[in-house]
């Protein structure tokens, strides 16, 4: 049986962008990914594999902030990828994905350098969890040991255990079927996710609809994202 | 008549006839044949004996202050260690490293180490296919270097691992898992590279120090005599030795300034071929190897002019050495100067954004002082000095300039390294990076491991290729034809 294509891709909408942080805390959650102290952030080494970077807009007082959430956007042609010397960061073809091994990382940041989005981390220490969020880590998503890349995987683990279980009732995947927390979680709606290979999805309909919004980010260095933003108007925070 | 015959015996009184007396002195000749052989190395030949002593006295007798500098730095190698067991341990988290600045002094180190490491080829291998006679008692100085800087750079891809216990991954070998390094990566390029560059240096060094190691055995006895036995692979300087000896030097020669150009070029690709603002450029390739060459010269400078002075090598190390070589480093200089104008100004015209964030931080932001140090003490200061035959020749000036171009090339690859990479296209994703004490302390540990390294090699083997300097003595000559002194040079 030949593997189905998929192209997922995912959308955000900006103007429905309230910069609330929510899909920052979900991923956090879902990912296990460590939660930086203090000190290490004002060190660089702030880690959240979906942030929300904050512009400021016009002079004051007419000063207006724009959110632009920003993760791996899961480059269809990835700077990052060639230039791991181990495979560690590769390409799902049938996909679409940047895929992360982890245990196969040894660590020589080459794809930080070479990534435009900056939203590579890498695992300065061993990851501490306080006692209370060890107890909640997603078994699911390995917990990444000091010297090791990782990043944003469009929830991986949630698009296999789609996959599984709609093998096991027989039918094919479905749009809405793989939802990642940072969609699942975000509550003016704004991150929409879907397989861009299905005609029928909610992000190709929207893609169509919306044709005149959509932007990729620093897509004039020809890295092919597979997240497309809406322009958002001017916003009143 | 007889006033002007005065001083001269004459015939009648030694009794004998005047063509049968020894001529008389002549002094301008005599004078002009010691400038000569003041001015040249090659012209100024000595009994064998003699020439083994200046270059084994040396070696035989440490001072004190030789004994006290090695357990220093010693004591930096060791500290160099424990800071790299330190980071190992804890993580990479100890050095100053951050997001956007994923590379550091780790890897500026690096790249200026393997340019250090440039100058030994190209001293020994590129001026020997080129016929340049004064290279002669400096080329093992200058290999010498290049082995124990390549050494220490094959150390800091290692050390700027993030998971070091797993760098054997990075080595194409057959394997359970079926896993292969990916060529696609410029770093593999880079690991076959300087492999290959250091396995040739080594062998190219040790080749052209069969037959001084040969003499050593020959002048000692004992424990030593055994130990340059092994060494010495059973020389005798056979004809038949000479000529295999001769071929085998020639293809080295010719078969490793590809091999060295090839290296830093594919350091370069390092950043070449990535998408980072400032990275990206062609030019990239000749550029580093220009630069390259041009601290390494200054390094050998640097390096010979210690070794002139600590081991009382002035009968091998002359003006004329110390003027070619910093000829060689004008010139390279100068051809820094074009190439880095090149990799400038196209940025600079193009005026892309980040382009233009990164010139602004040069010309009058943060980074002018390590931009302006750099152009100072790459291009200004040689230029305006080594013009001069006499700063080329005065030691203490030529040191002072040379170490000043090792201050400017190491600020230019901490220009490119941890500055560029600091500003991207996301202004969000901006960051400054600061020095760790890990970082530092292994900085100098490696530098010391490298000096030390370098000073118990000349006191175990002679830094100056004596049979080097004995067959460039034997091709050139002086003759005297009546009282006209002819510097003679036989065809090699």
């Amino acid at each position: 049986m030949a593997l189905p294509v998929h192209k997922w891709t995912m959308i955000i909408d900006l103007d429905k962008c309230t910069g609330c942080g929510a899909c920052v805390v979900a991923c956090h959650a879902e990912n296990n990914v460590p939660v930086q102290t203090e000190r290490e952030i004002t060190r660089l080494r702030a880690m959240h594999w979906i942030r929300i970077e904050r512009y400021w807009a016009g002079a004051y007082p007419g000063v207006q902030a724009r959110f632009l959430p920003v993760q791996c956007q899961q480059c269809g042609n990835a700077p990052c990828e060639p230039v791991c010397p181990v495979w560690a960061t590769n390409h799902s073809p049938t996909e679409n994905l940047n895929l992360q091994t982890y245990n196969r990382c040894v660590g020589t940041r080459y794809c930080q350098n070479n990534d435009p989005y900056k939203v590579r981390f890498f695992n300065f220490f061993d990851p501490t969890f306080e006692d209370s969020l060890t107890n909640q880590l997603n078994p699911d998503v390995t917990v990444r040991c000091a010297g090791v890349m990782e990043k944003c995987t469009f929830c991986v683990q949630r698009i296999r255990r789609a996959e599984e279980d709609a093998l096991a009732q027989g039918g094919a995947l479905k749009d809405g079927d793989v939802i990642p927390a940072c969609v699942q979680t975000c509550p003016p709606g704004a991150l929409v996710f879907g397989d861009l290979n299905d005609p029928y999805s909610q992000v190709a309909a929207m893609l169509k609809e919306q044709d005149q919004r959509s932007f990729r980010l620093l897509e004039n260095l020809g890295t092919d994202p597979a997240i497309y933003y809406l322009k958002g108007g001017p916003s009143h925070a | 008549m007889p006033e002007e015959n005065a001083s001269r015996p004459s015939p009648t009184e030694r009794g004998l006839p005047y063509w049968e007396q020894p001529l008389p002195e002549d002094k301008e000749q005599a004078e002009q044949e010691n400038k000569a052989r003041k001015g040249n190395l090659l012209l100024d030949m000595r009994a064998p004996a003699d020439v083994n002593r200046y270059m084994m006295d040396p070696m035989r007798r440490q001072s004190r202050r030789f004994w006290v500098l090695c357990v220093i730095l010693a004591g930096g190698v060791f500290m160099w260690w424990s800071a790299w067991l330190y980071q190992a341990i804890n993580g990479l988290g100890v050095t100053g490293l951050g997001r956007p600045v994923m590379w550091a002094v780790y890897i500026v180190n690096f790249v200026y180490l393997i340019g250090i490491g440039h100058a030994g080829t190209f001293i020994s291998a590129a001026l020997r296919v080129l016929k340049f006679e004064w290279r002669r008692p400096i080329s093992r100085a200058a290999e010498t270097v290049t082995v124990f800087a390549l050494s220490m750079a094959a150390m800091y891809p290692l050390i700027h691992l993030g998971r070091v216990w797993k760098f054997y991954w990075l080595l194409p070998y057959p394997n359970q898992r079926q896993l292969w390094p990916s060529y696609h990566s410029p770093l593999l390029w880079d690991l076959t590279a300087i492999l290959t560059y250091f396995s040739c240096s080594i062998l190219f060094a040790y080749v052209s120090l069969i037959p001084d190691i040969a003499m050593m055995r020959d002048h000692t006895t004992g424990r030593w005599q055994a130990f340059y036995r092994i060494f010495a692979l059973g020389w005798r300087g056979t004809e038949k030795e000479w000529a295999h000896h001769e071929t085998t030097q020639n293809v080295f020669s010719y078969g490793i300034i590809p091999v060295m150009f090839s290296v830093h070029t594919i350091v370069s690709w390092d950043f070449a071929m990535t998408i980072q603002a400032g990275w990206h450029s062609t030019i990239f390739g000749p550029y580093f190897v220009v630069g390259a060459l041009f601290s390494g010269t200054g390094a050998v400078i640097i390096a010979l002019i210690i070794l002139r002075q600590t081991m009382n090598l002035k009968f091998f190390l002359r003006p004329e050495h110390f003027n070619g070589m910093a000829m060689l480093m004008l010139v390279l200089s100068l051809t820094w100067d074009y190439f880095y104008f090149n990799d400038y100004l196209a940025p600079w015209f193009g005026q892309a954004p980040v382009d233009k964030t990164l010139y602004q931080l040069f010309q009058h932001g943060a980074y002018a002082p390590f931009w302006y140090t750099m152009l100072i003490c790459n291009a200004l200061i040689p230029a305006l000095t080594l013009w001069s035959k006499k700063i080329r020749t005065s030691l203490p000036a030529l040191f002072i300039v040379a170490v000043l171009v090792q201050v400017g090339m190491y600020l230019e690859r901490v220009i490119i390294v941890p500055l560029t990479l600091a500003r991207n296209e996301l202004p969000f994703s901006w960051g400054v990076y600061t020095l760790q004490a890990p970082e530092t302390i292994i900085t100098i540990g490696t530098l010391c491991f490298l000096i030390l390294a370098y000073i118990i090699f000349t006191r175990v083997f002679p830094i100056i290729p004596l049979w080097e300097v004995y067959e460039g003595q034997a091709l050139h000559g002086l003759r005297k034809v009546g009282r006209y002194l002819l510097h003679l040079k036989s065809a090699e």
